[in-house]
């Protein structure tokens, strides 16, 4: 079972997003890496980056095969997870705790279209039920 | 989709299916993923279930000299029980398909081709028969196969096979002999870098072959590998893969594989004429290795470019190497082609990420020759 924190909101393309205060932080959801595979290279948006929700901006490279990423809502990004750079498998060990952007988010309104944890949960839920 | 007799295997130990030319089979199993599976066959042994693969016999008086006519490699040179890389090419002197011709004598060879062209092969074969002499089945359907590979795959083999494996030497092959009580063909082969056997039983005994050889293997480490890490080794090791290094236009001299293309063998070969002028004359295009210095994952049909940033190429196969911790790329390039040690990019989402040109293969295989 994927785990699935309460206090995130969720896309349907599996990307989750925290706010601080007015800033988002965002990064892929556990079952997004489970079905990656192993992760071998993150390429993150360049600071500053214009982006709007559902745009694809980060590509998540697993042994199987490229993975675009998309925003969960529109804003400027305003740092990556340096992190990632030597140590991609991080996304794979905790994908919550490795985040991949911050966002200056510039509609908070869009927040309310996303997923709360237990809507998520039900996806995911089709979702594992659909491959078994 | 097919299934193979392991299919049900696959299933209950957590592999992930996908849709591989029409066969439902796993890309990678829950438990290990793709990494740990690769670098498990480098190290101790994998299973991998290689059914959906296409066996086709060719038996009759004209077996030998017909079917020599189909392929490049000689198979006059050939002794009894070996087995032979060999390449299918077109008049153009493309490839219809790669594969490995076992030698029963000259009256009898039994051909292992590619999942994905079992039926073009078929058509293309039938389709040169001569009126007699030479008689095809097509015994895909009826043959499983299940490949151990891996430095502990002679120790696994010996616990449960009828002969001594250890006396069954590299690209040979033994016939009518028991691997846990089910006759079998045994070929000391495989397609991923490391010594193992293919081991062909009956359709139906598949799923039983597929459990003994894992439980004979179980305090060696032996595990189930799915496609994901077969393409990774293959990819590792320098061993083509028929779509990526061999196309109806790219040949198997441009894709580095002349060693099995005997030009002047007696009777000659179809696209005889076109691969011995291309010999004789340069190749146009060449596929280079490289390995990229700059982040970034090269992928199958990414354009490469030389350093005034002129595109020169397409990577053929690219990917992450578990084994070298390196993303490495196959370069289909024009001639005269970079030496090792220059530079080559690779253009990721039209950016071009700086590799070098090194040796291939990228791995130095662990045959037991």
């Amino acid at each position: 079972m994927a785990k699935i924190p309460q206090d995130l909101r969720y896309t349907k393309d599996h990307e989750w997003i925290r706010m601080e205060g007015a800033m988002g932080v965002m990064g892929i959801t556990d079952y997004a890496q489970h079905a990656m595979g192993d992760i071998v290279y993150v390429e993150l948006p360049d600071t500053g980056r214009e982006v709007r929700a559902g745009e694809d901006f980060i590509v998540v490279e697993s042994v199987k095969g490229a993975n675009d990423v998309f925003s969960p809502v529109s804003g400027t990004v305003a740092g990556v997870n340096g992190d990632l750079d030597g140590a991609p498998e991080l996304l794979n060990e905790d994908p919550y705790a490795n985040w991949l952007v911050r966002l200056e988010v510039s509609d908070p309104g869009e927040l309310d279209s996303l997923l709360d944890a237990g809507a998520y949960a039900k996806l995911v839920e089709e979702l594992e039920a659909e491959s078994d | 989709m097919k299934r193979t007799p392991m299919y049900e295997r696959h299933a209950a130990a957590g592999g992930r299916m996908v849709d591989f030319g029409g066969w439902e089979l796993p890309v990678q199993y829950d438990a290990t993923g793709i990494k740990t599976e690769h670098l498990t066959v480098r190290s101790k042994a994998g299973l991998f279930d290689v059914s959906h693969m296409g066996e086709i016999t060719v038996e009759g008086p004209g077996a030998e000299k017909w079917l020599s006519r189909l392929i490049t490699n000689d198979i006059f040179v050939m002794k009894d029980f070996q087995v032979q890389y060999n390449i299918m090419c077109t008049e153009a002197g493309g490839v219809v398909d790669d594969l490995l011709v076992y030698r029963y004598g000259p009256e009898k060879f039994l051909l292992v081709v590619n999942a994905a062209n079992v039926d073009k092969d078929w058509d293309w074969l039938r389709k040169h028969l001569p009126g007699d002499g030479v008689i095809l089945e097509n015994i895909s359907m009826k043959t499983a196969e299940a490949a151990l590979q891996g430095p502990a795959a002679e120790a696994i083999l010996a616990r449960v096979a009828g002969f001594d494996p250890s006396t069954l030497r590299f690209f040979t092959f033994t016939d009518g002999v028991s691997v846990g009580g089910i006759p079998a063909i045994v070929s000391r082969t495989g397609y991923t870098g490391e010594d193992g056997f293919e081991i062909y039983v009956p359709w139906e005994k598949g799923a039983e072959l597929w459990d003994l050889l894992l439980d004979a293997g179980k305090d060696s480490g032996l595990i189930p590998i799915g496609l994901g890490a077969r393409d990774s080794l293959r990819f590792e090791a320098g061993l083509p893969l028929c779509g990526h290094e061999y196309t109806d236009t790219l040949g198997p001299l441009e894709a580095g594989f002349g060693f099995f293309v005997k030009v002047d063998k007696p009777g000659g070969f179809i696209g005889q004429p076109v691969l011995k002028r291309q010999k004789e004359e340069g190749l146009r295009r060449k596929i280079v290795g490289l390995r990229l210095e700059d982040k970034g994952v090269p992928r199958a049909g990414m354009d490469v470019a030389d350093p005034s940033g002129k595109i020169v190429g397409t990577v053929t196969s690219g990917g992450y190497c578990p084994s070298l911790d390196a993303n490495m790329a196959l370069c289909c390039v024009e001639t005269p082609a970079p030496a090792e040690g220059e530079s080559l990019s690779v253009v990721i989402r039209d950016r071009p990420k700086q590799g070098v040109v090194v040796k291939r293969p990228f791995y130095d295989r662990k045959y037991k020759k």
